[in-house]
């Protein structure tokens, strides 16, 4: 085979759920034998063009070409067939079966009675973490490996069969640099096969060193396909995030100079390190970085949902302790959360037993004052224009903004001080994000202050004061206003900037 | 009109029980003569009422996301143990009031043991409560050397037995009983909370509530209920069975909160459902009685009974 010849061809795929497009007419050509970056923003649709690609996604539009001819690349065996395999983001192996077990799980080794064939099966495993250069005994059952380990096992799975396209998404986020470095050699000695690799990954250096050439995105758009040669680092976090700014946001307040809360060399066990900030009175204090920087899991620090290992947490310079979401209530915390139907809402409960859940003693006297709860619920749906037939009803008939308007009006009844609000756009479409712009604006005018982590760096860039930059449960950067712009946050998200 | 659809269905879901006693009651007072007497009704409230008290317990630990299979082997033990503590202090008025504080407070510490496994321990109530149940029957069991216990006071029956306002005693407290628990389920913050912990406890714990006591208060409650029963029942025979009272109780307080529409899944459910499903299960048990079928085929019709309530359940989800 050519060293040029065309492996996958695109043309014209699209994708939309349920009338949002998130992969827009992409165009690209796959060369055998070569390993090709995709990078991008969180959303830009990475995942849903490889998700296209291994058939776990039928594309809205368009058509394949694998190895020259069309292909209707159905589901995920049609795949395997095809000779595609994916090493995923998320581990897909069984904890409570055994390396060699999971290796060839679905593909097993038998003997001419039908019988398994054990002792094949575990020689070809030895075999294949030989070349990974580990050593993990193919006996050894999953759940006792370390995560390092179970990506090295992932990674086995994914080369035990011949693949002719290898997929991996974001490969090297639990790996260590000596592991990372026996991945790229082998990567190396696969390409040297004829094997096409394709990488996904947010560690844009690791992508200049590894990829031949890189395919960019950004909100499902096509941006480039370029040599990685011709593009230097920078110029990589600039054409992912390059967007002009929409008038769409409220003048931004100056917040009062001092600190409700104080975080001071937080840790949480594996999940945060040593986090401290500071967040003023009238503060919108953004958090920015890529998916797993640990932001959603400070939150939840914060709220008392994960127990916090060391550090501290001052509220109005008074040291606090939060070891439940109870505590953080009394101290004045409310949190939004990011999702919602699975710790956001009750979707069983009505409007208004949802709106006073979290404030329910204030309406209790000790029977709970429906009237009371009534007329406060009929506030909230003039407030945020909340559509349902009544305060009664059940939240599972309401769409899902509506929902994400009842739950922020939960999360405000009990009259926060500190508002922590998780991607509260995540998924409405612009005047719906405008409303909930001027709404946060509103919010900060009556003296909440609050932290809004966000993935969308428009609303981070045009609603916060400062914003904070985290990067594998570390804080990497703290940046004022007159620092912010979306390529620094963006080199303090992947790691080419570190320290405040 | 839309909305109009949506509350005819979300009435007849709501009533369903209600319903198919109305359709019950008709049809047994066609098949029987009988039926209608007022002896007749008595006796089968009298009848519903010892696991019905139960089952109201029970309808808070099944909203909550729970199950409790103790309470039967519960009812035997704290039976058992109040009839010993009666005689111990001699059977007059005193003694009888503090066995019967002895029992109610027993009641709710065994319910607090099994809420205390679940929720500190975290093992599924099911297993623990499977897992009393033995312990909880084996102990009556070597209390009374697998015997009988028997009260000496003459007083104790009349509890029991006795009467108010021409209705037995143990059917004014199951109803005054499930009015109570109403009204804590749908008016306090108590019943709003078990309601949240049980339809999702992660969305319950973020909002700031204490998911581990409301479950625990919930077998607690189910404590208290059980040794009500008990205390009726005990009173009722002045004596007690080691080795047959209580048995096959917790089937007949699961089935009268899932006849009773309330999830087996949790989150929804209320306490007049609980009630009619008692009763629709006490009024077939006395059809079969009068329409001479044997008894060895009444447990079938029960199962029969629930399997259907679930099936009707799941066809609404």
């Amino acid at each position: 085979m050519k060293p040029d010849q065309v492996l996958v061809k695109t043309v014209g795929i699209s994708k939309s759920f349920s009338g949002v497009t998130v992969l827009d007419n992409i165009n690209v050509e796959i060369l055998q034998g070569e390993i090709l970056g995709i990078i991008g923003e969180n959303g830009a649709g990475k995942s849903t063009f490889i998700k296209i690609l291994n058939g776990t996604y039928t594309p809205s539009e368009g058509r394949v070409f694998f190895a020259g001819s069309p292909v209707h690349i159905r589901d995920t065996s049609v795949a395997k067939r095809l000779g595609i395999s994916t090493i995923p983001q998320e581990f897909n192996l069984i904890n409570h079966l055994s390396v060699y077990e999971n290796i060839f799980l679905g593909k097993e080794l038998v003997k001419g009675n039908r019988l398994l064939d054990k002792q094949q099966m575990k020689e070809k495993t030895s075999e294949l973490l030989r070349e990974l250069d580990t050593d993990i005994p193919p006996d050894a059952k999953l759940q006792d490996l370390s995560v390092a380990q179970k990506q090295m096992v992932e990674i086995a799975k994914a080369i035990a069969y011949d693949s002719r396209l290898l997929i991996m998404d974001e490969p090297t986020t639990v790996l260590t640099q000596h592991e990372i470095d026996i991945l790229f050699n082998l990567m190396q000695r696969l390409k040297e096969k004829g094997v096409t690799i394709i990488y996904i990954s947010h560690k844009l250096r690791e992508v200049k060193r590894i990829c031949d050439r890189v395919i960019i995105l950004r909100d499902g758009q096509f941006i480039s396909l370029d040599p990685t040669d011709a593009l230097d680092e920078q110029e990589m976090a600039r054409r992912m995030v390059g967007r002009e700014l929409t008038q769409i946001f409220p003048p931004k307040i100056q917040p009062q100079a001092n600190a409700v809360l104080q975080v001071r060399n937080l840790s949480v066990s594996g999940l945060l390190h040593d986090i401290s900030f500071d967040l003023r009175k009238g503060e919108i204090l953004g958090f920015s970085g890529l998916i797993g920087a640990g932001r959603t899991e400070l939150a939840e620090a914060l709220i008392g949902i994960h127990p916090i290992t060391s550090g501290q947490i001052m509220i109005n310079g008074k040291t606090q302790v939060i070891s439940s979401p109870i505590d953080a209530v009394n101290n004045g915390i409310a949190y939004l959360s990011e999702d919602r139907q699975g710790t956001g809402v009750l979707t069983s409960f009505d409007v208004a037993s949802n709106v006073t859940l979290v404030s329910l003693n204030e309406y209790c006297k000790p029977l709970i004052d429906r009237k009371k709860e009534k007329a406060q619920t009929e506030e909230y749906i003039k407030a945020f224009n909340i559509r349902t037939p009544s305060t009664r009803t059940l939240l599972e008939y309401l769409s899902g903004g509506n929902q994400q308007k009842v739950s922020l009006a939960k999360s405000l009844d009990p009259k926060p001080e500190i508002f922590i609000i998780d991607e509260p756009t995540r998924g409405i479409d612009v005047n719906a994000k405008k409303e909930v712009y001027y709404f946060i604006h509103e919010l900060v005018k009556t003296g909440i202050s609050c932290i809004l982590i966000s993935s969308e760096m428009e609303e981070i860039l045009g609603l916060c004061n400062r914003v904070v930059v985290m990067r594998e449960g570390r804080v990497t950067g703290i940046l004022e206003a007159d620092e912010m712009s979306e390529a620094e946050i963006m080199f303090y998200a992947t790691g080419l900037k570190e320290g405040a | 009109m839309q909305t109009n659809i949506l509350k005819g269905k979300l009435d007849l879901e709501k009533h369903g029980p209600l319903f198919a006693l109305v359709v019950l009651f008709i049809l047994s007072s066609i098949a029987s003569p009988y039926f209608l007497q007022t002896r007749n009704i008595l006796n089968i409230l009298r009848q519903v009422s010892y696991t019905g008290i139960i089952a109201l317990g029970m309808t808070f630990v099944i909203i909550s996301g729970g199950i409790d299979l103790s309470v039967g082997s519960m009812t035997a033990l704290i039976g058992g143990l109040v009839i010993m503590a009666l005689n111990y202090f001699g059977g007059g008025i005193m003694a009888i009031i503090i066995a019967i504080l002895f029992g109610l407070l027993l009641g709710m510490f065994l319910g607090a043991i099994n809420g205390l496994i679940i929720t500190k321990g975290k093992v599924a109530p099911f297993i623990v409560t499977l897992g009393t149940m033995a312990i909880y029957r084996s102990f009556t069991l070597y209390v009374s050397n697998a015997g009988e216990f028997r009260s000496t006071s003459n007083l104790y029956p009349k509890l029991g037995m006795g009467y108010f306002l021409g209705i037995p005693i143990p059917v004014w407290l199951f109803f005054g009983l499930a009015a109570l628990f109403g009204v804590i389920l749908n008016s306090t913050r108590y019943g709003r909370y078990v309601c949240a912990v049980g339809s999702n406890e992660r969305v319950a714990r973020y909002s700031a509530i204490n998911v581990d006591r409301v479950r625990l208060i919930a077998y607690i409650i189910v404590g208290f209920t059980v040794a009500v029963s008990a205390i009726l029942m005990s009173s009722r025979l002045n004596s007690l069975s080691s080795s047959n009272a209580g048995v096959n109780y917790e089937l007949d307080a699961i089935a009268a909160v899932i006849i009773g529409g309330t999830a087996m899944t949790g989150g929804v459910g209320s306490m007049s459902g609980t009630v009619i499903g008692a009763i629709i299960l006490g009024i077939i048990n006395n059809m079969l009685n009068m329409l001479g079928v044997s008894p060895y085929l009444q447990g079938t019709v029960k199962g029969l009974v629930i399997i259907g309530a679930v099936l009707i359940q799941r066809k609404k989800a």
